[in-house]
């Protein structure tokens, strides 16, 4: 009891005198950084796995090529999600013109769960969105198959022994993404409708889909109910695995939140680290003179571990109040982004950023708080003892822990996680050893310059540990300015440039071979895409994966739904002599020549999924052929791009003489789309497929993305600044006692001043030049290595961090020790004593 | 123990200290002898850096000796380890500095309480009134250091010294950074307060006028105790 009184009584006092100030405002912005991302990032991510829904219409669906047992249903609905069945199968249409090949969809009334569907009444007229598929009695078509049944809208349409009417064309269907390529055009017609056509029986080759969506945690307890007992002819899918160019933008969307929240811990991190040795220092004297008084060691120590445990509790608290309300502006901001209504935050953000603002502050904190259990009570009889120096060794692994343990934790990436650690632990000792060679060489500068200068190096010389703290503070605080332009500036928009906006809207595919010149010549011609060559249509052989080196590939044998329904699917397999602008080869070498042995280059994701590693041997079954060779290079392909791109890539040799179709992928504006019917008659048998709904979506993403990592990056900027003013915060102590001994001795102001400023200025430059090179280096490295993004220098950072810096930090330190300089010496002596 | 180690609050035998600084090793205080009686004031002189501080700061256990026995209210120190010290001095023993020492954050009247609740003392509010009262101080129990003049510093700073009533005060200094004669009113303070709790009182000081109204003055020269007047 009396220790609880003793220390809130402490603690009451220590805030009202305004010792921790700095400290619980770096600790306060800390724990605001991660709940605010961490409350939005939750909000957003259940959003945008929702959008990502919409890729299946749904949150979660089982597919089946047999009817699904209804137990799946009834569980879903027992847990109060919404369900929806459809039935996707290939049929005949017969139209006037004769029978046309079709994908058919079967919905029912609840189908689509997630998203909307778009119809419009006629060829030229404007689309609508639908909540529901088509009445019973109608057939929804795709605008193609009544061009190539030469039907109009309304054309009665043969289905089985049903005749229905093709009510309205179908310009969208959410769920349609995985379905892209399927070159038969599509049809819907309403389940009730299906028994009358006698076209599914027992024995039908069909796709029976359960669509399941409602409160994500309740969706993900059905999964996991479900999950486990699942035979293995029942796949799960969710929206996340749905097309790669969305989820590429998701992810990268994600990764941006992800470092914006980590580099504001690791830059307020540095702010605590100062403030928390200030303030443990300055608890010197109290512990010394308590230790007189007959205070036990136990007793003190447990009184400054519940004083810190508390005032972290507190501070964390007001943290995660005020990264509530900056999720909440920030989705007050985006609320006209989304297509769909945020969903609640759960509560697990402020159980992270109350563990977040206890690790941080005890990682910091703690080391030198117990070396005050050294503090020698003879300390309060002569203050010469100075306080103990601690161990430095204690000091670096409690932060390093603690920091370790904060960036794995919000890393979510173990591999990210452990290079940003070695980066962080990196840049920490070089950065230390180069201020105290720069601080030595100031010192050795001073003997050589006179006056107010002498006096503001030999100022940085004289106290290397406190001059590698500010300067590495400074440092840090102007390197989170300048990763902040440098991100902002350069990687967004690279980001963004990544999708211009002339990215590819249409694909055009079945290309036969003896089209593919015409064709392009049509592109060019037509200024569709003034640089289509040849090249840039890419051939396209369908294969299916049998073999990978001595192993038979069966769906069976993978236990991820994904790896499963690859293995049992067809690829797309292609050739090629140059690499594409955008795939970079991450393992192994491309292929030089077009004579160059049979090889095959495989997507780095496609080759995890299945196994595939650098060396074996793949073979696929092509037209009835086992074509086999060694995978010689692994690729990262940027599928947000929207160019045509391959999961497996062969040599020409291994491939150039197989029958294939060729692809590409062409830009139209909205004011060229009259070239469309004009190539459609020109190249009948090419399918175009319009992208423009997907490529819009995924641009939402990515501006989201941007919008939100800004916003966040406001937090790393707040704590930079907190950062930098604790630098200088740092030496203002042992300062005080100098200038009036200075002063005392005759050292005019405008001669202190100037001194200082020469001090702060030289610090800044140290500082912001050290900043510069960790920016371009960290910049690299995230653009490089993490993003998948061309990184370029930027001269900029070097004018900001070496020029801006020196300035802001001499202007900035001049003025807060300015006080210092006014005092009466007198004062300062006397309070000295 | 015999009857007359009964009465000895502090005593030290043969104690020495030694350090090893810069220039090679330095003996700061050389096998000096010494006892302080229940209820006596002793007054240690002699010139700066003589040693007294060190006696002192060995005397109240705050410092371990190099060679020597110190004991304090029957317990033999340097048996003891710091924590074993601390508790000793727990209640038993006061402090008055020269620069006060009072923590700047809390109020005198939270000076004062600190020491009685870190002893666990049931009534330390009560005493702490007290305590302030006795040193006329009560109107500014709840100021703050920076707000009081550096006599009624050390007035809080003798008011939490003698609130646990400790059966010997260690004083360093206690007039050294006060004018004359707040100087004074200070030494009426201590001495005062002595007689009305009974507690020894061995104070280290440069004024004579203070050294005269002890009941014993020592001198410290080049670390040794050349008189036991």
């Amino acid at each position: 009891m009396r220790i609880w009184r003793i220390t809130l009584r402490l603690l009451g006092q220590d805030w009202r005198s305004g010792e921790l100030y700095l400290l619980a405002a770096a600790l306060i912005l800390t724990v605001a950084a991660i709940t605010a991302v961490g409350f939005f990032a939750d909000r957003v991510e259940t959003a945008m796995a929702r959008q990502g829904g919409e890729l299946i219409a749904a949150d979660l669906a089982l597919e089946s090529a047999t009817p699904l047992p209804a137990e799946y249903r009834e569980r879903a609905e027992r847990l109060g999600l919404a369900t929806a069945e459809i039935i996707e199968f290939r049929t005949i249409v017969m139209g006037s013109d004769g029978p046309q090949l079709v994908q058919a969809k079967a919905v029912d009334s609840a189908y689509p769960l997630r998203g909307r569907l778009k119809v419009s009444d006629g060829f030229a007229t404007p689309e609508r969105e639908m909540d529901a598929g088509p009445d019973s009695g109608e057939l929804w078509v795709e605008s193609r198959l009544l061009r190539l049944l030469g039907g109009e809208p309304g054309a009665l349409l043969g289905l089985g022994e049903s005749r229905l009417p093709a009510r309205a064309i179908l310009t969208y269907e959410p769920d349609r993404a995985g379905a892209l390529f399927a070159q038969a055009p599509r049809v819907m017609l309403n389940r009730s409708d299906l028994t009358a056509t006698g076209l599914i029986g027992p024995a039908s080759r069909a796709e029976h889909r359960l669509l399941v969506a409602g409160d994500a945690a309740v969706v993900e307890r059905f999964k996991r109910v479900i999950g486990p007992g699942l035979p293995v002819n029942i796949r799960l899918l969710d929206g996340a695995g749905g097309r790669p160019e969305l989820a590429s933008a998701v992810e990268r969307a994600s990764r941006f939140l992800h470092l914006a929240t980590l580099s504001t811990l690791l830059v307020a991190g540095a702010a605590i680290a100062l403030a928390s040795r200030r303030f443990v220092e300055r608890q010197t004297d109290a512990v010394a003179v308590m230790r007189c008084l007959g205070a036990p060691n136990h007793v003190l120590m447990r009184v400054f571990m519940l004083r810190l445990v508390l005032f972290g509790l507190i501070a964390s608290l007001f943290g995660c109040l005020l990264g509530w309300l900056g999720q909440l502006g920030l989705t007050r901001l985006l609320a006209d982004w989304f297509t769909l209504d945020l969903p609640s935050p759960s509560l697990a953000p402020i159980l992270i950023g109350l563990a977040t603002g206890l690790v941080a502050l005890l990682g910091f904190a703690l080391p030198p708080l117990l070396q005050l259990a050294q503090i020698s009570p003879l300390r309060a009889l002569r203050r010469d003892l100075g306080a103990p120096r601690g161990s430095a060794v204690l000091t670096v692994l409690g932060a390093g822990a603690a920091m370790a343990l904060l960036i794995l934790w919000q890393a979510q990436d173990l591999q990210l996680a452990w290079k940003l650690i070695l980066g962080v632990a990196g840049a920490v000792a070089s950065l230390v050893i180069t201020v105290l060679l720069l601080v030595r060489l100031a010192g050795g500068m001073a003997g050589r310059v006179r006056g107010v200068w002498r006096l503001g190096l030999a100022a940085l010389a004289r106290r290397p540990a406190g001059a590698v703290l500010q300067i590495a503070g400074l440092g840090i605080g102007i390197l989170a300015l300048l990763l902040l332009t440098l991100v902002r500036v350069d990687l967004l928009r690279s980001w963004q440039e990544s999708l211009p906006a002339g990215a590819p809207n249409h694909f055009l595919i079945n290309i036969q071979p003896q089209d593919v010149e015409p064709l392009a010549n049509f592109l060019r011609d037509s200024g569709l895409r003034a640089d289509t060559d040849d090249a840039a249509i890419y051939p396209m052989i369908r294969g299916r994966l049998v073999r990978i080196n001595d192993r038979a590939v069966e769906p069976s044998d993978f236990a991820d739904p994904r790896a499963e329904r690859l293995a049992s699917r067809e690829f797309n397999l292609s050739h090629g002599l140059a690499l594409q602008d955008d795939n970079r080869i991450l393992d192994g070498a491309w292929w030089s020549s077009a004579d160059a042995p049979a090889q095959f280059s495989v997507e780095e994701g496609i080759a995890e999924t299945l196994g595939i590693g650098l060396g074996d041997e793949i073979a696929f079954l092509v037209s009835g052929r086992e074509i086999a060779a060694p995978v010689t290079s692994l690729r990262a392909v940027q599928w947000d791009s929207f160019n045509v791109n391959f999961f497996v890539i062969a040599s020409p040799v291994l491939l150039g003489r197989e029958p294939a179709t060729y692809i590409t992928s062409v830009y139209i504006a909205d004011e060229r789309e009259a070239l469309i019917p004009e190539l459609v008659r020109r190249f009948p048998s090419v399918t175009l497929l319009d992208v423009d709904a997907l490529l819009t979506q995924v641009r939402q993403v990515v501006d989201r993305g941007v919008l939100a990592v800004e916003y966040v990056f406001l937090f790393t900027l707040a704590a930079g600044l907190l950062v930098m003013y604790a630098g200088i915060q740092a030496s203002l102590e042992e300062r005080r006692l100098e200038h009036g001994i200075l002063r005392t001795l005759g050292t005019g102001r405008r001669a202190l001043l100037t001194s200082l400023a020469v001090e702060f200025t030289a610090a800044g430059i140290l500082a912001g030049a050290l900043a510069s090179v960790f920016a371009q280096l960290t910049g690299w490295l995230l653009a490089e290595q993490l993003f998948g993004l061309t990184f370029q220098l930027n001269p900029l950072i070097w004018v900001i961090g070496v020029l801006g810096s020196g300035v802001l930090i001499g202007v900035a330190g001049t003025l807060a020790t300015y006080p210092l300089v006014v005092r009466p010496p007198l004062r300062t002596l006397r309070e000295a004593a | 123990m015999s009857g007359r180690d009964l009465l000895s609050i502090s005593k030290a035998v043969g104690l020495g200290k030694h350090v090893n600084g810069p220039a090679g090793g330095l003996t700061i205080l050389e096998r000096l002898d010494l006892e302080i009686q229940a209820g006596e004031a002793v007054a240690i002189l002699g010139a700066s850096g003589s040693g007294k501080s060190t006696l002192l700061g060995l005397l109240a256990g705050l410092d371990s000796a190099s060679i020597g026995e110190v004991w304090l209210c029957g317990h033999r120190l340097d048996a003891l380890d710091e924590d074993g010290r601390a508790a000793l001095r727990n209640g038993r023993v006061g402090f008055v500095f020269q620069n006060f020492q009072l923590l700047p954050t809390l109020t005198a009247r939270e000076n004062v309480l600190l020491p009685l609740e870190l002893s666990g003392i049931r009534d330390a509010a009560s005493r702490a009134d007290e305590a302030l009262e006795q040193v006329g101080l009560t109107q500014r129990a709840s100021h703050y250091p920076r707000q009081l003049s550096g006599g009624e510093q050390q007035r809080v700073a003798i008011a939490r010294a003698y609130a646990p009533r400790p059966v010997v005060l260690f004083a360093d200094e206690p007039t050294g950074n006060l004018d004359q004669v707040t100087g004074e009113h200070i030494i009426d303070l201590l001495l005062d307060l002595r007689a009305q709790s009974g507690a020894a009182l061995v104070l280290v000081t440069h004024d004579p006028r203070l050294a005269e109204r002890c009941d014993r003055r020592l001198y410290m020269r080049a670390g040794r105790l050349e008189t036991d007047a």
